[in-house]
């Protein structure tokens, strides 16, 4: 503790009763939930909780799931970077028309997110007929659900990256270029580097959501088991058959996904503290 | 390398940055572009850089068309004045990147590299530091790794870009000495921007002083000091007090003050603004000496220098700079004669301006001197 806040503390003596507070709201909020959750997966015991891993449709909602973050994470990746440089390092009419359409995803409720790639692709959509002549399934089916997972998550890693490459500006780019470096050996051997870290934390963030994305999907996938359902749609589809301990076993490994995800997180930005400064 | 820069203009928007700027580096010389902001040293720089391209004229480089090459072909060397290192590298990796970053073919061996990068950390005095990372160095001992980094690829040109305008003054005056003593060393033809009127007049062996997208004057420090070609030069390299007077025969006249004017900038008989500076002035205590009868308001400074303010009877302030011993002699109260050494007619009418108009005139001209 240092010496300001120690002084603040003093000066107000709320701190003790402050801190107890946020805990005691946290541990309510998250840690029961959370607690329960476990619970009642283990309630049956550990064959009943491993059962869940044996189901061929529960492995199917797994693979989907890892398919459908294996396709969206990058493309947003390459999308956030892409943002990112465009927006920090160049002026150009529209700069904030693509700040704020960048924003516009986080601020939709998912269902819409969803629902709009129905109205573009479903089969009353736009392209829904030339689709279905053509013979691609884009609505539920993997197309789709791919799609509405992008567009719930693809500000998350723009986001942490623009404000950082705003910040360290471009002049190590044009030093970089005087030195004779060409445009990709500056993006793979400058740009990229001094963005890893917050590239890494906004891919985490975005993984993390793509995996555990409900609405969005829940509207495009169809609910085909086996087929279409990702982890969250399968917790939902075991809870309505009254398969307690199978749902809140999916729902376990979900929680799971997400506390490994925070922990590589925060094990990244202690590596990646000391150098990233300045 | 002989750089040639022959007319070049350049416009932003409507603002015009450069209109018309043609001068000559020699082989190994060092040139400072100094001016206020907006006087377009920077953009100069740029251009030469190839961060920017003029709307007309040539820059030739021993004779190779120099625009003809993007940034990256140009083969410089360029500090900036916020260092610009790469963060997430060493110093050593900082100094190697120009290197580095070569097509296979024409890389030096590893060897080679770190016998080049020890041989430029003792040139820049950071033996020692190649394992650290910027973050951890001092301004000062960053902007040695910009130099040294920039100097790595041999550069045909080395610009620097206001490379001391971050550092306080005791790095920034270390610096400026070790940065003539590299040029001297490795004879790369230099070219320093900079505001700072000391700075480029201690570093140069020829200054540019511009002024709103032009030259002014090109001169060594002593010639630009001795012969300024305009008022504006004379007023950019030493702070100038401002006196409203009568011009004749080559001399200022102003109730008893009398300078002699400068030649190198031609002056008619008339009336006008003559400015002289603080250093050029003087005072004497004496009750029959010549002189404009002035009282004196303060003094001030320690070390070698003090500054005397007066104060005319019509209101009018004055700065003197004298020795400190010169200056023993008199003290705040006093009544004394003031004339100067040397003085330039600036705003100059032929016929004689309205007493009041001629205060507001010197009170708007002072303001903006000042913020300049």
């Amino acid at each position: 503790m240092t010496a300001s806040t120690r002084a603040l503390r003093r000066a107000t003596g709320f701190g003790p009763v402050l801190i107890a507070l946020a805990l005691f709201w946290l541990a309510l909020i998250i840690g029961a939930p959370l607690a329960t959750v476990v619970a009642e997966a283990w309630s049956k015991g550990s064959e009943a909780f491993f059962n869940i891993f044996k189901q061929p449709d529960a492995l199917a909602a797994i693979r989907l799931t890892i398919i459908v973050a294996a396709i969206a994470v990058p493309l947003n990746a390459a999308f956030g970077l892409a943002a990112g440089w465009s927006i920090a390092k160049f002026e150009f009419r529209g700069k904030a028309l693509l700040l704020a359409l960048i924003d516009l995803p986080l601020s939709i409720s998912p269902v819409i997110s969803g629902l709009v790639w129905v109205l573009v692709f479903g089969a009353r959509g736009w392209f829904g007929p030339i689709l279905d002549v053509a013979g691609v399934k884009i609505i539920f089916a993997l197309p789709g659900i791919v799609l509405g997972t992008i567009l719930v998550t693809v500000s998350l890693i723009a986001r942490e990256i623009i404000p950082l490459m705003a910040e360290q500006g471009s002049d190590e780019e044009l030093a970089a270029t005087t030195l004779g470096a060409g445009g990709w050996t500056v993006f793979r051997r400058v740009t990229l580097p001094n963005v890893r870290w917050a590239l890494l934390h906004g891919v985490l963030l975005c993984n993390a959501r793509a995996m555990g994305e409900f609405g969005a999907v829940s509207v495009l996938s169809g609910h085909i088991r086996g087929l279409t359902e990702t982890l969250p749609l399968h917790v939902e589809a075991l809870y309505n058959d009254y398969d307690f301990v199978g749902a809140f076993a999916a729902a376990s490994l979900l929680a799971g996904l997400a506390v490994v995800t925070l922990i590589a997180k925060s094990a990244l930005e202690r590596v990646g503290a000391p150098r990233s400064t300045t | 390398m002989t750089l040639t820069i022959d007319r070049i203009y350049k416009q932003f928007g409507r603002y015009p940055a450069l209109t018309g700027v043609s001068l000559e580096a020699k082989d190994g010389e060092f040139l400072t572009l100094l001016g206020p902001s907006g006087s377009g040293k920077t953009t100069l720089l740029r251009v030469l850089a190839g961060l920017e391209t003029p709307d007309h004229g040539c820059v030739f480089l021993d004779g190779v068309d120099f625009l003809a090459l993007s940034a990256r072909e140009r083969r410089i060397g360029l500090v900036f004045q916020q260092y610009a290192l790469f963060r997430h590298m060493t110093v050593a990796k900082n100094i190697a990147f120009g290197l580095d970053v070569r097509p296979r073919h024409q890389r030096p061996a590893h060897a080679t590299i770190k016998a080049r990068v020890d041989e430029l950390l003792s040139l820049t005095q950071i033996e020692g530091l190649g394992g650290r990372y910027p973050a951890q160095l001092s301004g000062g001992q960053r902007q040695r790794v910009a130099v040294a980094r920039a100097l790595a690829v041999e550069p045909r040109l080395l610009l620097l870009d206001e490379p001391f305008g971050a550092l306080d003054t005791k790095v920034r005056k270390e610096l400026r000495g070790e940065l003539r003593r590299i040029h001297d060393t490795t004879g790369v033809t230099t070219i320093l921007v900079t505001h700072d009127q000391d700075e480029a007049m201690a570093l140069a062996d020829r200054v540019v002083l511009m002024n709103q997208g032009r030259i002014e004057q090109i001169g060594t420090p002593a010639e630009l000091d001795a012969a300024p070609a305009s008022p504006f030069v004379f007023e950019f390299l030493g702070g100038c007090n401002r006196l409203p007077c009568e011009v004749g025969g080559g001399v200022a006249r102003f109730e008893g003050f009398a300078a002699p004017l400068v030649e190198s900038i031609p002056t008619k008989d008339g009336y006008g603004v003559a400015l002289f500076r603080p250093a050029d002035t003087r005072l004497d205590l004496g009750a029959n000496a010549a002189g404009l009868p002035v009282r004196i308001v303060d003094i001030r400074g320690r070390g070698a220098l003090r500054t005397i303010e007066c104060q005319t009877l019509g209101g009018l302030r004055l700065t003197a700079e004298l020795t400190e011993q010169a200056a023993a002699a008199f003290e705040a109260g006093q009544r004394a004669k003031l004339t100067a050494r040397r003085a330039v007619i600036d705003a100059q009418d032929a016929a004689r301006p309205d007493a009041s108009a001629t205060v507001e005139k010197l009170a708007s001209t002072t303001s903006n001197a000042v913020r300049r």
